[in-house]
This record gives C-alpha cells, structure tokens and sequence, in this order.
C-alpha cells in the first residue's frame, strides 16, 4: 500500500468517523438510542487510534486513548454521562479534527500542549474510578511486560475479511514475530454445508499459543489493523482453568481447539461440550446478528465529474443520431436510435444519481451548531430536521453548507427570542429550529424555520427608508419588505453579539445561492416565527428541457418550471391573456432579446411556474422536449440576466437555456407598470 | 463379476494461485469433481500461492468428503501450501 494513499485514506476515514462521533455524542438525549450512540462513539475512537498506531501517528494514538479509556468507563457505566462530559467529548473531537487536518497538510498531528486542558480532564475522569477498581480485568495485563509467558491468543474473523483485501494469515505470521506459537489450531467448525458456503466469506477462527513477553496491547495492536473485522480475545499467562474454561463456554465452536491447546501446552484444562453445536443453525445466526453495514466503494470525485461529461457528451451524440436516422424513412433505424436514446436517458440517470448524496449528514452537522450556539447566548433550543432522504447533488451539499449554517445561526440568535421573553409570550421556553428537505417541481426545496418572533417589519421599513432603500410614503408588501434584508450591509440588529447582527451575511447568502441557480425567499409572521426558503435546482449538469423557437433563434426552459402549453389569444392589450378566467401576464421572448422577423400568425404560450408566481411566455412554436447539457455562457453575456446557460443541440445548433426565477423577476419588477413596453 | 468396479482415484490439479480471486470458481470445480468420483485426490504441487481463504476452501472440500463418505486427498503440495498448512497447522 501507497503510505501516501494510506494517509489520505485515514484522513478521509477518520473524518466520517469523528462526523459520527459527534452525531453519537448529540443524539444522547434519546435513552432508546443511548447505549448504541455510546458503542458508536467507542468505535469511532477506537478506529482512529488503531488507525493513527498504523501509521505510527503517536500523538493522535495518545490522545484518543485517553478518549477511548474514558469512554470505556461510560460503556461500564462506571461513569455518567453527563453534560460536562458531552462538551468535554466533543471539544475532544474538535482537536481529533485539528489533528487530522495537521496530517492532511503533511504534519504528524502533534499538536503539542494545545489538548494540554483535555488531556489532563480526561484524567482527571479516569484517575478516580482507576482506583476503585484495582483488580483490573486480565486485559490489562501491562504488568506481563518484560517477562515471557505463554497467552491464549483467540481470534474470531469478520466474514468479510477477505474480501477487504486482508489475509489473517499474515497476520498471525505478524504475531508470531512477537515471540514463538507454541501451538495453534485453525478453527473451522463454522464452515457450512458446502453448497451454503461462500467461499469468499471467512468462516475460520484460531486459537493461538503465544510464547511473548509482549504485553496485551502489543498483542492486540497486531489485529488493530482489521478493525470490526477480528474479535481478539486474550488470556494472559497465569490464567486459571476457570478462566479459559469461560472462554470456551463463549466460543462453542472453539471449545474444543481450546481443550487440545492447552492439553497439548500443558496451559491448563477445560472440559469441551459434549457435542457441537449444530452448525447450520449457528452460523445463520451470526450471520444474521452482523450489524447491518451500507456498502459503499470510494471513488475519486474527478473520475466521476468525468464520467458525467462524457455521459453529457454522449447524449448529445445521441440527440444527433436520433435526429439523422429520422431524415431516412427507415422504420427500423429509428427503432434503434429511439431504443439507443432510451438506454442513454437511463445512462444519464444513472450517472447523475452516482452524485446524488442524501441532505441527512449535511442537516445532522447542525445539531451541533445548535447544541454550541444555544449554549454560548444562553438559550435553550432544539433542533427538528425532517426530509433527510432527500437526495441532491454532492456539488450542491458541498457548496450548500456555509449558507445554511449562516441562515441556522441567524434564526437561533435573531429568531428565537430570550428565554425570558419567551415565557413572558406564553410560549415554550425551549425554542424550535427546524430544518426540512423536500422536492418540488424539478427543484429542491430547503426550510430553515424558527418559533420566534418573526422579523420586525416597522423595523425594517424604517432602517431602509433611512437607508434610502424604499421612500418613505411606499405602501410595500410583505415579501418586498422582507426581501430588504438581502440587501448588502443591511442590519436591523439592535446590538451586535459574537454571531450576528454585523450585518453582513444576508446578502453573501443570497449571492452564494443564486451562484448555485438557486433562490430564496423569506415567510415571516410577527409572534409566530420565520422560515426562509432556499430553492435549488436538483443538479448542476444536465436538465430537461422543452425547446421553443422564436424566429431563428432557439431557446430551451427547464421542463421543472413549465405548467402547461397554451394557444396564444391576445386579449385587447399586449401583456396579458386569459387564462381559463385568471389573468395570466405574459412576455414575448421575441421583445425581450429584441428578436428579428415578425411574429408568425399563430403564437403559443408556455405558461411557466417558480416559488409561487405564474407567468406565459410567448413563443412562436414548440419543438418538443430535449436533454440540455448545460454550458456555462461566456463572460461577453453576462449583462444578459434572463439566461442561464447554453446548450448545444442534435443538430449541432446551440440553445441559449432561459433563467426562469429572473426571467420572472424582471416581470414583476415591471408590474404594474406599462407591460407592453 | 462384480457390477461394481474399484475405481482409480478422480485427479484434480490446481494450478497457479490459489487465493480469494480464484475461490468462487475453484469451489465449483472441486465440489464438481467430488460429486463425480467416490475418492479424488488433489494435486497441490502447482500452486504457486495460497491465501487463507484458498486454506479454507481445501477444508471444506475436506469435509463435504467426509459428509458424503466420500474420500480426498490433498496430496503433492507445493512450497507454498506447505508453508501456509505449517503456519496454520493444518494438516
């Protein structure tokens, strides 16, 4: 193995890893989940250290022993639980973080005297109860060390051993360079019948007789590597029958491979049950008793945005093909062509859902804003998340996480009112932030909702007509007046604490949004709350479309926005048609780009939906749905705001991709002004 | 004369590696040949690397033999083998 790949490989791991410690830590409050969060969190601090040990990473080793060894205490429940410890544990996981990250910049993670504070609390947990318990379990037999004795060494493997690539015999020919194996018998009592048997799955275990004066750390560490893998039990030197004959009471299908071991070493004796287990029956149980595990392969993220290129590439190869096969009247050609772009549309699919990653671990990173937030300003506050399944592109959750935090940070310090004025409302003290994925017509909507106070409208009017932003004698609806706070540097925070009310973030918000060709609008009622809605397109590459003409120019809109198609009847005055009794607005692309040629006589009309609000598009005449592989637009059309991007077309035409919400945006900026402009 | 014949024992060669790429397809050969012939012996003198996973396999064609008193022999076993059966102690 690389050691470079190795270290990368143990960076990202550890990362997951220590992401799930701190889930495990946050989610304690659940007494249901309790004891699993707890083993979560032991693992996670486990693995790291047997990782980091590989590695020879000493000061992570250290520090996460120290973690480990407090955390064994809890498991025992030798130790509480409590707050302190929680905060304690997860400042811990902060510096795990810092050392991570060192060696990720090529360090060895040594942070020197900077975990000095956690270290010496984690001891000053362990030292008391450490007392207590004297007679330490055979495990922790540190005062083995120097002189040699004969351990038993049993060792149990994960049925996926071999398949992760690892061969347990090595690693016994590793242990027997920690002194001489006396005796060992290979189990295989766990075999099943032959046709049962996977012959890639491990069913094997070993007793081993090891003559070392390796103490049970060094001993263990040899295994460390495997991880959940090998289950390594030891009896260290000295240990009476009883003792060994409680091992082979756990381990049936040891038990007599124990008994002809230690016969043979003359370690002791114990008595092997009076016939095995029936095996069948075992190992389904084992089987089924192995927790379930998400099956997952890492794959670097470039190969993949390659893929996508290509798979982007190859649709428009086949758009192109479709489109030739059709000038021939040649059924059977275009059997084919249709059939091929079927299987490129599932391609597509397929490709696309390999970056689609669940919103669930980006809104899980929250409970431990909250948790720290509500803490430092002294509010007690709980967080609800629904709608972790829904999926959005991995781009998009990367690029997503820093506005969500800002826009979470806001509704816990300007949202949710002080404990005290909450009580004075009569309502909970504990406040409520939530945060809700789901989907909606091709786009992806995220809430991020607060039982607060609402925004103070009065409050925003007068700071923006102070501002200039609005005149004073302006009678504006709520959703203008709430859009204010987007606007740059605008702040309405009375005094300005350690995590808002600068005022700035708002409009970075908005701006790192729309970058994403996403927008966000804000719902507020005084008293109730406010919950500000982040609307982001499903993936960044490649959409459906319906591709229009107008003139000779092509232009293709997201399918997602599109309600339904509609002949175009022009009421008295441009701007406007009727729709089934509703007045629809409309706008004529071909005024809008300023377009040659007259409008032929029949016009229709797209009628297309964003965040709520409706509007027609007049168009000359529909071509019919297409793929559009998304081509950003060069620098020279960024004045144009209507536009979102291009695509190149089958027939090696390019479409200019329309922005629906701005499209939108300027329509209503112009109402209820002359639309026939 | 008897309508049953002494048979020869059923040969099997296992050349090249014998490890966790070649399992899946060595297990159906070996089960295979078993089902065929009453006792089959295994030449193990090709094998040029054996893992444990390759260790397991040979085990458990041991005792699907044995289930269907039916008799293998592992025999000719290459440097290889011999030194992971001395490790293991498998005999």
């Amino acid at each position: 193995m690389n050691l470079d790949e190795g270290l990368q490989a143990f960076v990202t791991e550890a990362g997951e890893l220590l992401a799930e410690m701190e889930a495990g830590l946050l989610n304690l409050g659940d007494p249901a989940a309790r004891e699993e969060a707890v083993n979560a969190i032991f693992r996670a601090a486990h693995t790291i250290k047997g990782t980091a040990g590989l590695f020879g990473l000493d000061y992570i080793v250290l520090f996460t022993h120290a973690v480990e060894s407090v955390l064994d205490e809890v498991r025992d429940a030798a130790l509480p639980l409590d707050e302190e410890l929680v905060s304690l544990l997860l400042e811990c996981a902060d510096q795990l973080n810092a050392m991570v990250r060192d060696v990720e910049r090529g360090g060895r993670g040594d942070l020197g005297e900077r975990c000095r504070p956690q270290l010496d609390a984690l001891h000053a947990y362990l030292a008391p109860s450490s007392m207590m318990e004297p007679n330490h379990p055979a495990l922790d037999a540190n005062d083995y060390a120097g002189e040699s004795g004969c351990w038993l060494v049993s060792l149990e493997f994960g049925r996926d051993v071999f398949r992760q690539g690892m061969d347990p015999a090595s690693f016994i020919a590793y242990l027997g360079r920690l002194g001489r194996i006396v005796a060992l018998a290979t189990v295989d009592g766990g075999l099943p019948p032959p046709e049962q048997m996977d012959p890639q799955s491990c069913y094997l275990g070993f007793e081993i007789v090891l003559e070392t004066s390796a103490n049970a750390e060094e001993i263990s560490k040899v295994f460390e590597f495997l991880h959940d893998e090998c289950t390594v039990r030891l009896l260290p030197p000295g240990s009476s029958n009883d003792e060994f004959q409680r091992l082979a009471d756990m381990l049936p299908l040891h038990a007599n491979a124990i008994a002809d071991l230690l016969q043979a070493s003359a370690l002791g004796t114990v008595v092997p049950p009076p016939s095995v287990a029936p095996q069948v029956e075992h190992t389904g149980g084992a089987a089924l008793a192995r927790p379930h595990e998400s099956r997952t392969i890492r794959v670097d993220a470039e190969r993949l945005g390659q893929l996508i290129t290509l798979v982007g590439e190859l649709i428009i190869a086949s758009a192109r093909t479709q489109m030739i096969g059709s000038r021939f009247k040649d059924t059977e050609l275009q059997d084919s062509t249709s059939a091929l772009a079927g299987l490129v549309e599932q391609v597509r699919d397929s490709a696309l859902q390999l970056r689609m990653v669940k919103i669930g671990a980006t809104f899980g990173r929250f409970q431990r804003v909250v948790h720290d937030v509500a803490r430092e300003i002294g509010k007690d506050i709980r967080l609800v998340l629904s709608g972790e399944e829904v999926e959005l592109d991995k781009t998009l959750v990367e690029r997503i996480g820093d506005p969500l935090t800002h826009l979470v940070r806001n509704a816990i310090d300007h949202g949710i009112e002080a404990p005290e004025v909450r009580r004075q409302c009569g309502k909970p003290v504990q406040g409520t932030v939530s945060l809700n994925a789901f989907h909606d017509s091709g786009s992806i909507v995220i809430e991020v909702g607060d039982d607060g106070g609402g925004l103070q409208r009065e409050r925003i009017i007068a700071s923006a007509i102070e501002r200039g932003l609005l005149e004073p004698d302006h009678k504006a609806s709520d959703s203008e007046v709430f859009a204010l706070i987007f606007e740059p540097g605008f702040s309405t925070a009375s005094e300005v604490t350690s995590l808002s009310g600068r005022g700035v973030g708002m409009d970075v918000v908005k701006r790192n949004i729309e970058a994403l060709r996403g927008s966000i609008t804000i719902d507020s009622e005084a008293g109730r709350g406010t919950t500000v809605r982040v609307r982001l397109p499903l993936t960044l590459a490649i959409m459906d479309c319906m591709l229009v003409t107008v003139g000779s120019s092509r232009f293709a809109i997201p399918l997602g926005t599109i309600e339904e198609c509609v002949e175009y009847a022009p009421e008295g005055r441009r701007g406007f048609v009727d729709l089934r009794g509703d007045v629809l607005p409309t706008v004529a692309l071909r005024d809008l780009f300023r377009l040659q040629g007259a409008a032929p006589r029949r016009e229709s009309v797209l009628v297309v939906r964003h965040a709520g609000q409706r509007a027609g598009l007049v168009v000359d005449s529909l071509q019919g749905q297409c793929q559009a592989v998304i081509k950003p637009l060069s620098p020279v059309f960024s004045g144009i705001s209507c536009l979102s991007g291009s695509t190149v077309l089958g027939s090696g035409d390019v479409a200019l991709i329309l922005d629906i919400p701005a499209l939108l945006k300027q329509l209503q900026a112009r109402q209820p002004g002359n639309l026939a402009a | 004369m008897s309508s049953q014949r002494i048979q020869p024992p059923a040969l099997l060669f296992i050349e090249g590696d014998l490890t966790i790429r070649r399992v899946q397809e060595m297990k159906d050969v070996l089960l295979a040949r078993l089902a065929q012939s009453q006792a089959l012996e295994v030449d193990l003198a090709g094998v040029t690397e054996v893992d444990t996973a390759g260790a397991q396999l040979l085990l458990m064609a041991r005792r699907a033999a044995q289930a269907s008193q039916k008799e293998l022999r592992l025999v000719a076993h290459s440097p290889a083998v011999v030194s992971l059966f001395e490790l293991l102690r498998i005999r």
